[in-house]
């Protein structure tokens, strides 16, 4: 039984319960009645989801059960070695790097991690950075760019943390770095958009060659619900502004922002982690074996032009 | 300390001070009630308090450029509506009364001129155009500059003031965080010297990007400058921030500015900066 579920999942939530409660009392699975159960369900979940407004998409993001880094990392790889820590302050544990392989190809791998449970979410900050996470970030991208090794990494943060340490030790400063270098770092970058790519604090991971994003990611300038609070005082107008921000994967793609929208499976990545993971996979080593074959000047170059290209202007005469 | 300076230049009269009847202004931080020609003459600085009131983007070119040396750049381009924003006022009209307001095409005007003979690159900051926001053109404007200055060797100079990124351009906002900052970093690569002139107030989106890329940055005294707003971290931690915080002094202490200046000695800071680093 799932624990969770969105307030737009509730007919959803009646059904698995009616279908988990006839499963209690057959003695097989060979059931008209459950069969018919069970098509009506993933009917449901199907137009559920394919007709989901950027407020639930927006929720189904940041679904207390959707996999996070950790996920990706245990799942993707069977040989990641962590390392820590930005050789300056501390080690952030709202971001993970470290080494692994997938497929044939050595790695340097980077995630924001939210954290699982209250104890790990705490840990993690969750998954709100501060200035020496990105700085841990930008060394083992340096690490990356001096083994010739390409990097992946993985967005899922509501931001970088806005507080008082981060300020006294250049929250700023720290972002800022990682896009002045990631911009020209000589090696192959693929970013992932796997829940949450909250502004500043997400594009600090994500100049790269390519920017994948999954289907009910979100990723923008700012949360729907700050927004809300700024241009109507009212935070709980969270969906108009989800709306007007155009913050989903098929918008962004329409802007040239991301490359590529990574299916997830019906009714969410949280109904199914490993196939989401598999997804992501396979998506991963197809856009390296890309990558690979470019040479790291002409890579360079059209990353340079990539985020060069990005804004809509008007022109007078 | 108080403090007055002979009037050097003369200054356009600014569209958005808030100015009682024409004659007199009221400090927006010791609320002492000065003079409009001594406020005007005194670069908008209280010569009471010490503090630097905003001033927009052509009274702070014609601080710091040599007289008839500018030449702007880049004029023609203004706001789109990517999109189609609209949050009760639709996007393209706030843009409209904005450039009414301001006489300006957007929140930065860009240009090249004379400091102290130097002949430099210039992106100034207004933040009286929709809080100094960074949209579309912003980003495209200051990395054209940024390219400019890469084309014909000069040192660069960008005046920083900024509430952030502009929301109503969405996620194209951010991304101008990433273009400014790449076009930054082949700049330095090929040698140019950038001096980031940070000024109140300057944060969000601008604070992490170009503001704090400068070979040298320079701020003005007491100005705000940081990456989150004061209220959003009082929000976050539930508490109020010290007096100070955030302040130009602060991030001196702190090591994320090298040169806090009064407003007077702006110019010819930069001037001495340019003049060490790349001779006269
Ligand atoms: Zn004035
Ligand atoms: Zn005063």
């Amino acid at each position: 039984m799932r624990k969770y579920y969105l307030e737009f999942e509730k007919p959803i939530q009646m059904m698995e319960e009616k279908i988990a409660e006839l499963k209690k009392h057959l003695d097989s699975d060979f059931s008209v009645e459950l069969r018919e159960m069970e098509r009506k369900l993933q009917y449901m979940l199907e137009m559920t989801y394919k007709n989901l407004t950027p407020w639930q998409i927006s929720l189904v993001a940041r679904h207390p059960e959707r996999p996070i880094f950790s996920d990706y990392r245990d799942k993707l790889f069977d040989d990641f070695l962590e390392i820590h820590g930005d050789r300056n302050f501390r080690d952030d544990p709202a971001i993970i790097t470290g080494f692994a392989t997938l497929g044939n190809y050595r790695c340097v791998v980077i995630g924001e991690e939210k954290g699982k449970g209250t104890k790990d979410k705490l840990y993690r900050n969750f998954g709100m950075p501060q200035p020496e996470g990105y700085r841990k970030a930008l060394r083992a991208m340096k690490l990356a760019e001096k083994f010739g090794l390409p990097v992946l990494t993985f967005v899922d943060t509501a931001g970088a943390y806005p507080g008082m340490e981060g300020e006294e030790r250049g929250q700023g400063e720290a972002i800022a770095r990682n896009l002045f270098e990631m911009s020209a770092l000589k090696t192959q970058i693929i970013a992932t958009v796997i829940g949450e790519g909250g502004s500043g604090g997400a594009l600090a991971i994500a100049v790269a060659d390519r920017v994948l994003m999954l289907e009910n990611a979100i990723y923008s300038v700012i949360s729907p619900e700050s927004c809300a609070s700024i241009l109507w005082r009212d935070a709980s107008k969270g969906p108009r502004a989800a709306e007007a921000l155009k913050l989903t994967a098929p918008e962004l793609l329409k802007f040239g922002v991301i490359d590529e929208i990574l299916p997830e499976p019906i009714g969410g990545a949280h109904r199914q982690p490993e196939e989401t993971i598999a997804i992501v996979r396979k998506a991963l080593l197809r856009h390296l074996d890309e990558l690979v074959r470019i040479s790291i000047p002409k890579l360079v170059q059209a990353r340079y032009q990539r985020f060069r290209g990005l804004g809509v202007v008007q022109v007078q005469d | 300390m108080a403090w007055f300076v002979k009037p050097q230049y003369t200054i356009k009269k600014s569209a958005t001070i808030k100015q009682n009847e024409g004659l007199w202004t009221k400090c927006p931080e010791c609320h002492s009630i000065i003079y409009n020609q001594d406020w005007e003459n005194n670069l908008h600085v209280c010569p009471h308090c010490g503090f630097h009131d905003k001033l927009n983007a052509f009274e702070r070119i014609q601080m710091l450029i040599d007289p008839g040396t500018f030449v702007e750049t880049f004029n023609n381009i203004v706001s789109a509506d990517p999109l189609n924003f609209n949050d009760g006022t639709p996007y393209i009209e706030k843009v409209k009364n904005a450039m009414l307001k301001t006489n300006l095409k957007d929140a930065v005007v860009t240009g090249y001129g004379k400091l102290e003979g130097h002949m430099i690159e210039l992106a100034v900051m207004d933040f009286n155009f929709l809080g100094g926001s960074m949209g579309s053109v912003v980003g495209e404007k200051i990395t054209l500059a940024i390219e400019n200055a890469t084309k014909h060797k000069r040192p660069l100079v960008i005046v920083c003031a900024s509430g952030g990124a502009r929301m109503h351009e969405g996620i194209l906002s951010l991304m101008q965080m990433a273009k400014t900052s790449a076009a930054l970093k082949r700049f330095s690569d090929e040698g140019g010297l950038y001096i980031a002139v940070l000024t109140n107030p300057t944060t969000g989106g601008v604070t992490a990007s170009f503001a704090m890329l400068g070979d040298v940055i320079i701020a003005e005294k007491k100005a705000l400058i940081g990456f989150a707003g004061p209220r959003v971290i009082e929000q976050t931690i539930k508490q109020k921030l010290p007096p100070g915080f955030q302040s130009a002094e602060f991030l001196l202490e702190h090591g994320f500015v090298d040169i806090v200046v009064e407003r007077k000695d702006l110019k010819s800071t930069i001037a001495r900066v340019i003049s060490y680093i790349k001779g006269k």
